[in-house]
């Protein structure tokens, strides 16, 4: 059965232990959305999303890949770019300490992995962004590589597709970041003119910078359920215009409801919508789901 | 009226006073008291220019808000002829924040979009101080792509401390807005010219503010962030690391222009151009007409690949 008809399964609650107070945490999960305390490894296996509730939690860029993608299809482009320090920042750590940490943090260079693979057997050019790495924040080497991508994109007529996570700029490259932002759109006009499809994808967290440049430009914008979905922080807001804000405020299905994006798909959907998404705009044969042998687990070695 | 001043301002007030104390004592008074006015009139020159020359960079910050600024609306009714004003975007409303429509400019037909900040407490209270709405982008976008149509060039003013952070404005797509007009400007296939006449803060600024030429004025300011919330956000402490925030930042014209992130400095009369607005309108214009000029001879073609070429390689970093 297709994603877009698949009915909501029914789980069933697991029974939190006896003693709580002495919950392993490399046993048990306590849902943040529900309160649900579920074993670690089903709720791990349910690609960190809570049977109960239905809460996303975030997810590496690690798992995202494997989560989206054609098994082993990924071939990784330009991840040797490295930030280059270019304002000498410093506040209450240097910026290169903090790159240096984030690196160890992700073993990545920077904050977007970003490469040639296939869905469902149709070529693409991936930018997963990271936001363990500094906050999935968009600095020289992340606008950089989401051009490139884009470019890479149009050069070998890939479907562009990005996934943001990201709390906005690196603002220790100040306006070198905000120069990201006029860098990617010009690449998503670049790919309007080629007709060079391009889908964004939408995660937890998808504010500022981001959302005002290539990710809000998508011909189709996707967004996993609850994400936080916008462009000025919500404190911000509630001390501007002193009221308190709708508890749906920024979310996914806000937005969406405002028109801004086009489907809300559950992360264990994603990889299929993406599939019949794909091989429509391709006008290739539609891939029964049951058929699609490809099809990712997150207990993947 | 009394101009608003700043701590860092103080010893040439105080010399102001001193100056115009002796000089009402020179007046018909003796040789001395001549003498003594000559001295301070010096010593006031210097001091302006040591203190003013040597801006701290929050010092600019605090210039650049100046609530006595000259305001786009000023400068367009100080440089431009026969301003037109055009109203809405056609979707929702009319973003007052932003004032855009036709005018000339030594006699030639330009479009004019000006991010507008109030002149006083009422006119703020109207221009929601500056900080544009979703509607605000959209109707700068339209009347930019009547300027592509109509084939005259465009000039910016931006001031804004952001675009605002509002209910309505998520509601009504303010990240899309901005993101959709910056993509669009990358379309208008015209001169346009941007000059950062005050607050340039982030998003909010760049939403109309992609620029063949992108100018600066001397006391302006242009960044990702404000140092504020940059204060807030990475020291966790907010006052007193304002200024280190804003010298951390490099958001000052002369560090931009060093950075070869903007294209000209304009100078500033000393003692910024809320002292001497004339002196300020004259700068902006001369350095506007040359640029018109430069960009005018050029082909529509190569006009465009300069723009793409330009923000094409914005960035800094490294191969391994
Ligand atoms: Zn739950």
């Amino acid at each position: 059965m297709s994603w877009f008809r698949r009915p909501t399964p029914e789980y069933i609650t697991i029974n939190p232990p006896q003693q709580r107070e002495r919950i392993g945490r490399h046993v048990w999960h306590k849902c943040e959305g529900c309160g649900t305390v579920l074993r670690r490894k089903e709720w791990e296996n349910n690609w960190k999303v809570c049977p109960v509730c239905g809460e996303h939690d975030r997810i590496t860029a690690d798992e995202r890949i494997r989560l989206l993608i054609d098994e082993n299809s990924l071939e990784e482009t330009n991840a040797n770019l490295v930030s280059s320090d270019p304002l000498k920042f410093t506040d209450t750590k240097s910026y290169p300490d903090r790159i240096a940490a984030a690196r160890q943090k992700t073993g990545r260079n920077d904050a977007v992995i970003t490469g040639r693979a296939t869905i469902g057997g149709v070529p693409v050019s991936l930018a997963i962004m990271d936001f363990a790495f500094m906050g999935g924040s968009m600095g020289s080497v992340v606008g950089e590589k989401i051009a490139r991508a884009m470019e890479l994109a149009i050069a070998e007529d890939r479907v562009c597709i990005t996934l943001a996570a990201t709390g906005g700029a690196r603002m220790q490259e100040a306006t070198f970041s905000l120069m990201q932002l006029p860098k990617t759109c010009l690449l998503c006009k670049r790919m309007q003119d080629t007709g060079t499809p391009f889908i964004s994808i939408l995660t937890d967290p998808s504010t500022a910078g981001i959302m005002a440049s290539f990710a809000s430009l998508g011909d189709i914008i996707i967004a996993e359920p609850g994400a936080y979905v916008g462009f000025a922080g919500k404190r911000v807001i509630e001390a501007t215009i002193r009221q308190t804000l709708p508890p749906d405020f920024q979310t996914s299905e806000f937005v969406q409801e405002h028109g801004f994006i086009d489907l809300v798909v559950k992360r264990s959907d994603m990889r299929d919508a993406l599939i019949t998404l794909l091989r429509q705009i391709r006008h290739m044969e539609a891939l029964p789901p049951e058929e699609d042998a490809a099809a990712p687990t997150p207990e993947q070695s | 009226m009394t101009v608003q001043t700043f701590d860092f301002e103080k010893p040439i007030l105080d010399l102001e006073k001193k100056v115009a104390d002796a000089r009402a004592k020179a007046e018909d008074g003796p040789p001395e008291a001549k003498q003594r006015l000559k001295r301070l009139e010096r010593e006031l020159e210097k001091t302006r220019v040591n203190i003013y020359a040597n801006l701290k960079a929050w010092d600019r910050v605090l210039f650049a808000r100046h609530p006595d600024r000259p305001r786009a609306l000023d400068y367009i009714e100080a440089i431009t002829t026969e301003f037109v004003e055009l109203h809405g975007d056609r979707l929702f409303g009319d973003d007052k924040a932003v004032v855009c429509g036709t005018a000339r400019f030594g006699g030639n037909p330009i479009v004019v979009v000006g991010q507008q900040k109030g002149r006083d407490t009422k006119e703020n209270v109207t221009r929601n101080f500056g900080m544009m709405h979703p509607e605000g982008y959209r109707k700068a976008l339209r009347v930019m792509r009547l300027a592509e149509k109509f084939r005259m060039p465009v000039l910016i003013f931006l001031d804004t401390p952001g675009a605002y952070p509002g209910l309505g404005a998520e509601e009504r797509g303010q990240a899309e807005a901005i993101a959709r007009n910056i993509q669009e400007m990358f379309n208008v296939k015209v001169p346009i010219i941007c000059v950062v006449i005050g607050e340039g803060a982030s998003g909010g600024a760049l939403g109309v503010g992609l620029a063949d030429r992108l100018l600066m004025m001397e006391n302006a300011w242009y960044c990702v962030i404000s140092p504020e919330g940059c204060a807030a956000i990475l020291w966790r402490d907010g006052e007193e690391n304002r200024p280190r925030a804003a010298e951390a930042l490099k958001l000052t014209a002369a560090d931009l222009m060093e950075l070869k992130m903007i294209d000209e400095i304009v100078p500033e009369p000393l003692g910024g151009a809320h002292r001497f607005p004339q002196e300020a309108f004259e700068a902006v214009s001369r350095a506007v007409e040359k640029n018109l000029k430069e960009l005018g001879a050029m082909e529509q073609s190569e006009l465009m690949e300069a723009r793409y070429a330009k923000y094409r390689q914005m960035g800094e970093f490294d191969e391994l």
